[in-house]
């Protein structure tokens, strides 16, 4: 068993876990924060995309051991308190999601794209978002919450 | 999916002594195939030797004299991102954005690039026969379902591809990979990097046990004006190729000076054959001259029963890829056919 | 003041904020103390049996707490019927760790119990199976010979056998001025909700299980498992507050309820069970099909012969069925008529319904046949289904309780510039792209099943409904809280809806398009006896002013009844319940389905797609660019929720025509691509504009509500359109889905 200190949520945290065990099951096991979802488990949906120092990663292939010192930022700790983050609420307006499973990475993956500041135009936001999958097809919903908050999203 | 023990290495030399210690240790960057495969318990490592902590490799630098040293640990994404890379190896972003999704590329380092395992269907499922997984077991997708696999360079034991995106760019573009390992620093030219699966498909690479690669070297022809990567795939992103083409030019006029060409999905490794590249040297720049450099490269490709249209796919694809590589500038994202 | 009505707004999912912020939580997503984690080992082999099992290797992991197979598992039930459930086909259930036989390739075999996931998902891997194999047979082609009608039992109730035959169809085809004859193929499909089938079940000691279950059916699985564990069914709780996606794969208990109770049962323990994606392809699916059409025009474009004849997989042990060929005469009125459905038992397992079952198997070649009868008459694919329109039930005789199909076919293709489409194939162009446009039809069946629904108004004058149903993200909390709210004249702030708990009062299972009809009906039946109730009681206040107002004269406003003529004459819900010393008032109904009245109508809903492609000239890359369903489905509820519905079943149109498609390996007898990295489901970048249209349509005897299901239809009609798209654009047809793109060069 390995002591892993890092930053989650802007809390800093410890956890105890085997060296196997990876940054998803830690999150979800370990910590309690069930809002990152495990969908494949292979990095082949998306739903676990969790925030490492601002890029978007999968947490299901890579260890918590190897996040040991950084900083995690999951889908609850991306409103600011009660106070939605403008992408949230431009999902629930936008009805980006019917069944909500693939919402937590969906909307991670989003900020992270937005903060890398790559992508201009909506075809690209749907190229650089192709790694979320939805099965609900709620995918226009999706793209268009992101274009509404994206016009308005500074590059800082 | 077994257990393993996990350490850090805070240098070349302490990993490689690690491994000399622990055949059954296996390095660790990414991570993103390799703990894929370990969780369908197709790998087993004893030890994880993490290198992300190793100093030395996390920087794309220029060389002397032109061309670019990418530090192996750098991930996919900054490398694609990088301003010398976006303005000096354009092709080289393009093939790399190209492949796997944003997150992956956030994660997966150049190094480990290279070593990607195949996709193959019959490779991933443990239980079923498979040369490359389990030497001498028999092929599956030969008499399967075949429409993923190669048309070229396969042998009677493998008809696996190899994946990766990146490796069809740096193919063309002829990096070299460097090397550390336990005799010391080598280089191989990208060209022999990867092998054909002849009978021995469980090997995939020139590599040797406790090898590990420390950066992939750009000489300092860039193509930086005239390239195209196109994929070709069963959805318009996130899927492995079925056909893809890097396709670098230097031109004068509309006279190919210089042309390369590297196919990805059809072989056990990137496919590239100078002699076409060769076909194409002071020839107009046109369908005519690409579909007669498409002929040489797809020379001696077999089909197996779901695959036999790669073969007019990729010759097809040859052809047009070259004349985007005329004007990068209407290139889509997803790297898809231009509009 | 009156409450602005809350049924037909697009009201935002009131549950949004906790999808949005991780909140929600789902069946694997409860923490219990002493959990302990189970994990499943499948079958390698497709048929035969286990010879020997060695659990020792893995019972000596340390945390590994019991290993369970056929041969220590706790005693069970012991007779089939105590397995089936609402939606079992006709047959023998399987059942899990029963005996040593394997039926189908990734059959659960053995439960790993361990302190830790990964120490279970270790462990599974060191148990030592002998297996005995026998030869197996997964190829629908291969045995035509093998095709036999379905078994008919209970749950066929909602999949009638193929309609007899009408004239004398030989003779009309024969003798038709213009003919089609065509085959089609479809692929295995597998639902693949992003969230992995899990369930938590907490062991509450006194033979009490609570649950917490993906699932579509909270008393379909509560049922379920107190049956086969002879428990009563009093002491099983089952709640699937959230679901993520299920789409047909939740419409029967999965075998991972059923390891995860056995194990908390056997061990007296709180356990967990988490299906991994691999898994996800042995839990049934959509069965692969062969389907002949040949359909007969006059030289008019009447349709005087249709025949539709469909072969589809299904398992040794059940008879799954779909409705697949009876549609085409629900549509077109051809006098003479020759429709027929075989399966043929392989050695896989049973398939299960995925969305729009049957009806998007059939719609597609029905449509594409269609098409192509279209071209060979010279007329305009949409005028052929208009020249052909029927305003009743051409295979009854029957009116339609409603049926705006015209206005669907009118306005999505004025939207879409129908009429400006150059009808030639291979001649419209935009740069590199041929550009195809294609249309199609689409109908399914309104469903409404019997529902329960509690209704209270509690002290504080708000409104709180029971129902057992799911919210597999339809939108159901929203809706049924808009129907409520307008039913009892209060506003949406003021009514919760309680649902996905088997305690409730009972709902079926969600599927077939029914709950909006279904609950949606009970909360209306239920919310007219509390009104009553709610009168009657506040007649009886001293003084009131609605003493002597039958129902008639008064209106349910904001939480207030008032009177009709003099509204300042009012009493409020609180003053009500005050006046019922503080105690709630509620009532509890059943809403059932006018089966009598009804008996006179069919009952449909219908759509119309119009789509747009574009295919690469040289490499044949296929990009649907543009999209419009128009539906006809009633009252729309929520339009937001609904338009959603649509557009997500677009996209399952678009996968199912050019993507998705579980492979099978004939020589293996194992489907290979068992991961969503070569299952293929469209991303982001394979969507572009999808446009919804609720064409208005109203019914006034479909049910209470004059509301029709929404869930399936928008699926139906497109990969015809698609099929027939690509066909505008290439001349080329594929009959066969999904289209893959190489076989246009």
């Amino acid at each position: 068993m390995t002591n892993i200190s890092f930053t989650v949520n802007g809390q800093p945290r410890t956890v105890t876990v085997a060296p196997w065990v990876s940054l998803l099951d830690a999150l979800r096991e370990h910590l309690h924060l069930t809002g990152t979802k495990k969908g494949c488990d292979h990095g082949q949906c998306g739903a676990c995309t969790v925030l490492c120092e601002d890029k978007r990663i999968l947490s299901c292939l890579t260890l918590a051991v190897m996040k040991n010192g950084r900083s995690i930022t999951t889908i609850e700790g991306i409103a600011d308190g009660e106070k939605l983050h403008p992408l949230q609420q431009a999902f629930i307006d936008h009805d980006a999601f019917q069944c909500g499973y693939c919402t937590p990475g969906q909307l991670c993956s989003a900020i992270g794209m937005l903060h890398e500041g790559k992508a201009r135009t909506r075809e690209e936001v749907k190229e650089l978002m192709s790694g979320n999958l939805c099965r609900c097809g709620a995918n226009v919903g999706i793209i268009d919450a992101i274009m509404q908050v994206k016009e308005t999203y500074s590059h800082e | 999916m077994n257990n393993f023990t996990y350490t850090t290495a805070g240098s070349i030399t302490a990993a490689l002594q690690h491994t000399k210690r622990h055949p059954q240790a296996m390095y660790i960057a990414g991570g993103t195939n390799l703990l894929d495969l370990w969780k369908y318990n197709l790998l087993h490592p004893q030890t994880l030797v993490d290198l992300n902590g190793v100093p030395g490799y996390h920087t794309i630098e220029a060389k002397e004299g032109g061309g670019l040293q990418l530090g192996a640990l750098v991930t996919n994404a900054a490398t694609a991102y990088h301003p010398l890379i976006e303005q000096r190896y354009p092709l080289l972003s393009k093939a790399i954005l190209a492949g796997a999704s944003a997150q992956i590329r956030n994660m997966a380092t150049n190094g480990g690039n290279l070593l990607q395992r195949t996709r193959c269907y019959y490779y991933y499922d443990g239980d079923v026969p498979c040369n490359k997984r389990e030497p001498g077991t028999g092929c599956s997708a030969i008499k399967g379902y075949n429409r993923i696999h190669a048309i070229l360079g396969a042998s009677e034991h493998c008809i696996a591809v190899f994946p990766s995106d990146m490796c069809v760019a740096l193919a063309a573009l002829e990096a070299v990979v460097q090397i550390t390992g336990q005799q010391g620093k080598r280089s191989i030219p990208f060209a022999d990097f990867h092998r054909l699966p002849g009978n021995a498909p469980e090997k995939d690479n020139a590599l040797q046990a406790g090898d590990i690669i420390t950066s992939i070297d750009l000489p300092a022809k860039e193509f930086a004006h005239h390239y195209s990567y196109l994929k070709l795939r069963d959805r318009h992103s996130y899927a492995f190729a079925l056909v893809s083409v890097a396709t670098a030019l230097e031109l004068e006029g509309n006279e190919i000076k210089e042309a390369r060409i590297a196919l990805g999905g059809v072989a056990h490794k990137p496919w590239r054959i100078p002699e076409a590249e060769q076909l194409l040297q002071g020839k107009p720049a046109t369908a005519e001259s690409f579909a007669q450099a498409a002929d040489k490269l797809l020379e001696g490709a077999q089909g197996y029963p779901h695959n036999q249209f790669k073969i007019e796919l990729a010759k097809k694809a040859i052809i047009r890829n070259g004349l985007m590589a005329l004007h990068p500038e209407t290139q889509l994202p997803g790297a898809q056919p231009s509009a | 003041m009156k409450t602005t009505p809350a049924v037909g707004t697009p009201l935002s999912r009131i549950e949004g904020k906790q999808k949005v912020t991780g909140t929600a939580r789902y069946a694997a997503d409860y923490n219990v103390p002493g959990l302990l984690h189970g994990y499943v080992v499948n079958s390698p082999i497709t048929k035969g049996r286990i010879v020997q099992v060695d659990t020792i290797p893995a019972l000596a992991v340390e945390g590994v707490v019991e290993v369970l197979t056929h041969k220590n598992r706790p005693g069970l039930a012991w007779f089939d019927l105590q397995y089936t459930d609402m939606d079992a086909p006709p047959g023998t259930v399987f059942k899990p760790l029963h005996n040593a036989d394997i039926l189908y390739n990734g059959q659960p075999v053995a439960l790993v119990v361990a302190t830790s996931f990964e120490t279970a998902r270790y462990a599974a891997t060191l148990i030592r199976f002998v297996w005995e194999e026998e030869p197996f047979d997964t190829c629908l082609q291969n045995h035509p010979e093998k095709a036999r009608p379905a078994k008919k039992g209970f749950a066929t109730a909602l999949r009638p056998p193929p309609p007899k035959p009408t004239g004398n169809f030989e003779a009309a085809f024969a003798n038709a001025a213009f003919t089609v004859d065509a085959d089609y193929r479809h692929s295995t499909e597998h639902h693949n909700p992003i969230e992995l089938f899990a369930t938590t079940t907490i062991y509450e000691g006194n033979g009490k299980l609570t649950i917490y279950d993906k699932t579509q059916g909270t008393i379909n699985n509560q049922l379920f498992v107190a049956n086969v564990f002879g428990l009563h069914y009093k002491n099983v709780q089952v709640l699937a507050p959230f679901v993520g996606g299920a789409f047909g794969s939740g419409l029967r208990p999965q075998y991972q309820l059923f390891l995860c109770v056995m194990a908390a049962l056997h061990l007296k323990r709180n356990v967990r069970v988490v299906l991994d994606r691999k898994q996800m392809f042995s839990l049934g699916h959509r069965p692969q099909s062969l389907q002949n059409l040949r359909f007969g025009a006059d030289a008019t474009g009447k349709l005087t012969a249709m025949s539709h004849l469909a072969v589809s997989e299904t398992s040794q042990f059940e008879d799954y069925t779909e409705q697949v060929v009876a549609w085409s005469h629900k549509l077109y009125p051809a006098p003479n008529t020759l429709f027929d459905f075989k399966v043929v038992p392989l050695h896989l397992n049973t398939p299960i319904d995925m969305r729009a079952p049957g009806g998007c198997t059939g719609m597609h070649a029905i449509e594409c046949a269609m098409d192509e009868l279209a071209y060979r008459i010279g007329i305009d694919p949409l005028q052929l289904r208009l020249l052909n329109y029927s305003e009743t039930d051409p295979s009854t005789g029957k009116p339609f309780t409603s049926k705006a199909l015209k206005t669907c076919y009118l306005r999505a293709a004025t939207q879409f510039d129908w009429f400006k489409r150059d009808g030639r194939p291979g001649v419209t162009t935009r740069g590199n792209k041929l550009v195809g446009y294609g249309m199609a039809t689409g109908i399914w069946d309104a469903y409404q099943f019997p529902a329960r629904v509690e209704a209270i108004i509690t002290a504080e004058g708000k409104l709180v409904v029971h129902n057992a149903t799911t919210d597999i993200g339809t939108g159901t909390l929203t809706v049924m809280t808009q129907i409520a709210a307008d039913a009892m004249g209060l506003p949406v702030a003021a009514v919760t809806f309680e649902y996905g708990d088997s305690k409730k009062p009972f709902s079926m299972f969600q599927g077939g398009s029914a709950i909006t009809a279904s609950t949606g009906s009970a909360i209306m039946v239920t919310a007219e006896v509390l009104k009553k109730k709610l009168l009657k009681k506040a007649q009886s206040i001293p003084n009131s002013p609605l003493k002597n107002a039958g129902m008639e004269e008064v209106i349910f406003t904001n939480g207030t009844i008032r009177l009709r003529q003099t509204p300042r004459q009012a009493v409020s819900f609180k003053q009500i319940i005050a006046a019922n010393n503080g105690k709630p008032i509620k009532t509890t109904r059943m809403g059932m389905p006018h089966a009598i009245k009804l008996r006179k109508y069919t009952k449909a809903t219908h759509s119309a797609c119009f789509v747009e492609v574009e295919v690469d000239k040289d490499l044949k890359t296929i990009t649907v660019t543009r999209a419009i369903t128009a539906v006809a489905a009633g009252k729309i509820i929520n339009p937001k929720t609904a338009r959603s519905q649509i557009s997500g079943s677009m996209v399952w149109g678009i996968s199912k025509a050019l993507h998705e498609e579980t492979i099978l390996d004939e020589h293996l007898g194992k489907y290979i691509n068992t991961n969503l990295g070569e299952y293929h489901i469209p991303v982001h970048a394979d969507i572009n504009t999808l446009e919804v249209i609720f064409a208005e349509e109203e019914d006034t005897l479909i049910n209470e509500l004059g509301s029709k299901g929404v869930g399936e239809i928008g699926l139906v009609a497109m990969p015809a359109a698609i099929a027939n798209a690509v066909f505008h654009a290439t001349g080329k047809r594929v009959n066969k889905l999904p289209i893959h793109f190489d076989e246009l060069l």
